[in-house]
């Protein structure tokens, strides 16, 4: 099957949709003729028009809140936030408006939007352009919170939003817009609400999310030449959450690492390893729940200090390996059991 | 010589009986609420349009059901004029089962699908973007209907107002920003939180074409609002009208407004626009004094009939509590 980058697969749902329907209409700074922040919106202002991709002035409050109305009375907005940091100037209409009013309401209205925001560090960029926040937004009752990590995910779950009758966040990640996957030509989604076992594995379940997804697979790939064998479960979506499939994983492994870039402190991460620890599967962890977050600290710019403060392939591995072992890595490692 | 007011009233006896009955209803309505407060029967807060009425009637009146309104927490009389429900609006307030949003909004979010009004905001400005979004949507989807927006004059320095003015003008949506300057922001006086004479200044920073008028003359109200619901069927828009008016009330039920004079209420209350119109209708003989009394004695029984009945409504089963977070 034809590869695409997961950047070139999210324009690719983003096309889809406007060709297919005619309420679809997108929404943000500089989506035009330059294509958006990161290159996601290239060419569909020439193809679609700028009635329907329309770049916008610098107001992300006022993008997101006229979002809402075009939603209640009969469209379907997806809107970009440039970076994922400039979601907290629009936390008013994401958090009191949009994820209230269909309950408010008692469900007279629908407020079917989606807005699309690449988050994370890596780029150098700093401590407002690098922030992972989604926890912020898993934490509302009346949004959905969807962080794909692959092309093909990107691709399936953006149309699936599209389709959703609820607003849907969508935090993708600046450096997974690279990395190439097979992705399906034509429309599919993939279900919101279903998470993926990205790698099967028998000794222990490493729980990632966004960019940790794609680290937490390099980890088990090194660690798979040592004869560990790890699986990767990637939730996919926050809310709704899968617990059964991520459940089922640990009860499997009976070992659990979670993993998410965001700084740790109340991260989605102690939201995962509470559910595991509420649940009966508790009784069956040979070993406590572990986590691996990003450092308490705003994003530095310098790329040795950057690369500090979120969690590395390194020490994905070296963290599992001190699960399996309690060992220093150097040591000889003999397969648990 | 008559004035052109009267003139037009004796034109049309059964329009502007028909706009002061609905300003009777809201003011009646308002003060129900304030007896059905102080016997404690209501549950949370609400923000009264006392002395605000025509601002409200005499522009929903230039709507029809198909256009859109968006209101803030001071909403009832829009909502009255927009023909929600008042028993509906009872059972709401009252928390009832049958309150137009089941009980689970509120005085301060009472919303009404089916006459398309699309919320009363509780976060002052929060309403802004909304009702531009639904300005954007009318347009790109090519319909003919109009959005009017109400918000109160210390909205207006909310950001959301001034990026919504800016996106709503750059794109020429068929919304106007329908501000009722009541003088007060909460214990805020317009002039220590504002250096201008008149909300209608902020307009001319977007491009924005902008009227001030007199928001306790239903007559001023209502032709000014026709001339730009006609000027925006035909494309036109956006635009921003400041309705100057007086809130006499407190800002909600724990206000005992200690940030002004009972003498400035008073000087105030002279304009009331209920009165004015009453005046007006005795001047042109449309009502004598007995025909007014008698008809709002008339309004204010079957109000109370309509309290009684709505607190014989069940109120919302446990099962509600979760219902409707997410459209499937």
């Amino acid at each position: 099957m034809r590869r695409l980058t997961y950047l070139e697969a999210v324009n690719e749902a983003l096309d889809e949709a406007l060709g297919q329907d005619k309420r679809v209409f997108l929404m943000g700074e500089d989506i035009g003729i330059y294509g958006g922040g990161f290159g996601a919106t290239k060419g569909l202002e020439e193809k679609y028009g700028a009635e329907r991709v329309r770049s916008t002035p610098i107001s992300e409050s006022a993008i997101v809140g006229l979002a809402v109305g075009a939603s209640m009375t009969g469209m379907k907005p997806v809107v970009e936030l440039q970076f994922s940091d400039f979601i907290t100037i629009a936390m008013d209409q994401l958090v009191n408006q949009a994820a209230k009013i269909h309950y408010m309401s008692n469900g007279q209205f629908q407020v079917p939007l989606v807005v699309r925001t690449p988050g994370g560090s890596g780029t150098g960029a700093g401590a407002q352009h690098s922030q992972s926040l989604e926890n912020w937004l898993a934490h509302i009752p009346g949004l959905k919170v969807i962080q794909p990590a692959t092309a093909y995910d990107a691709k399936g779950l953006l149309h699936a939003a599209i389709s959703d009758n609820n607003p849907v966040v969508i935090y993708e990640h600046k450096l997974c817009y690279p990395l190439e996957a097979e992705v399906p030509e034509g429309r599919y989604t993939v279900p919101i609400g279903q998470a993926d076992i990205k790698r099967s594995g028998e000794d222990i379940t490493v729980v990632a999310t966004g960019i940790m997804v794609i680290r937490a697979l390099e980890a088990a790939e090194k660690l798979a030449n040592q004869g560990v064998s790890v699986e990767v479960v990637d939730p996919r979506t926050l809310f709704p959450l899968d617990k059964k499939s991520i459940l089922q994983s640990v009860k499997k492994t009976k070992r659990v690492l979670l993993v998410t870039e965001a700084v740790l402190r109340s991260s989605f991460a102690s939201e995962l390893s509470a559910v595991i620890a509420e649940s009966d599967v508790f009784y069956e962890l040979k070993q406590p729940i572990e986590r691996l977050g990003g450092k308490e600290v705003p994003i530095p710019c310098a790329k040795n200090l950057e690369s500090l403060a979120v969690p590395k392939v390194q020490e994905i591995e070296a963290k599992i390996s001190h699960m399996l072992f309690k060992n220093d890595k150097e040591q000889t490692i003999e397969k648990p059991r | 010589m008559k004035n052109k007011t009267i003139e037009k009233m004796e034109q049309h006896p059964n329009h502007f009986k028909k706009l002061l009955r609905k300003m009777w209803e809201i003011r009646i309505f308002e003060e129900t609420l304030e007896q059905l407060y102080a016997k404690n029967k209501i549950h949370g807060t609400f923000h009264l349009c006392i002395g605000q009425e025509a601002a409200a009637v005499g522009s929903i009146a230039c709507l029809s059901q198909e256009d859109w309104i968006a209101s803030t927490h001071r909403n009832h009389g829009h909502s009255l004029a927009k023909g929600t429900s008042m028993r509906a609006m009872f059972a709401e307030i009252l928390g009832k089962s049958t309150g137009i949003n089941g009980g689970k909004g509120g005085s301060m979010h009472i919303s009404d699908a089916k006459n398309h009004h699309l919320g009363s905001n509780g976060v002052v400005g929060g309403n802004f973007p909304i009702a531009a979004g639904a300005a954007l949507s009318m347009k790109m989807q090519n319909k003919k209907q109009v959005v009017f927006c109400f918000a109160g004059e210390g909205a207006t320095n909310e950001g959301s107002f001034h990026e919504a003015m800016n996106l709503a003008s750059i794109w020429q949506l068929p919304i106007t920003f329908f501000i009722e300057n009541n003088q007060y922001g909460m214990s805020s006086a317009f002039k220590k939180m504002t250096r201008l004479d008149s909300i209608a200044q902020r307009g001319s920073s977007y491009g924005v074409e902008s009227f001030s008028i007199d928001g306790n003359d239903l007559m001023s109200v209502e032709q000014l609002s026709k001339r730009l619901v006609q000027r925006m069927r035909h494309g036109e828009g956006p635009f921003l009208v400041e309705a100057k008016t007086y809130r006499y009330r407190g800002h909600s039920k724990s206000d005992s407004c200690l940030y002004r004079s009972k003498e400035e209420e008073g000087r105030q209350q002279a304009y009331d626009p209920i009165r004015r119109v009453e005046a007006n209708f005795i001047e042109s003989k449309i009502m004598n004094k007995m025909d007014i009394f008698e008809e709002k004695q008339i309004i204010r029984e079957k109000i109370w009939q309509l309290v009684q009945e709505v607190e014989g409504d069940s109120l919302p089963s446990d099962q509600e509590l979760l219902a409707n977070i997410y459209a499937k």
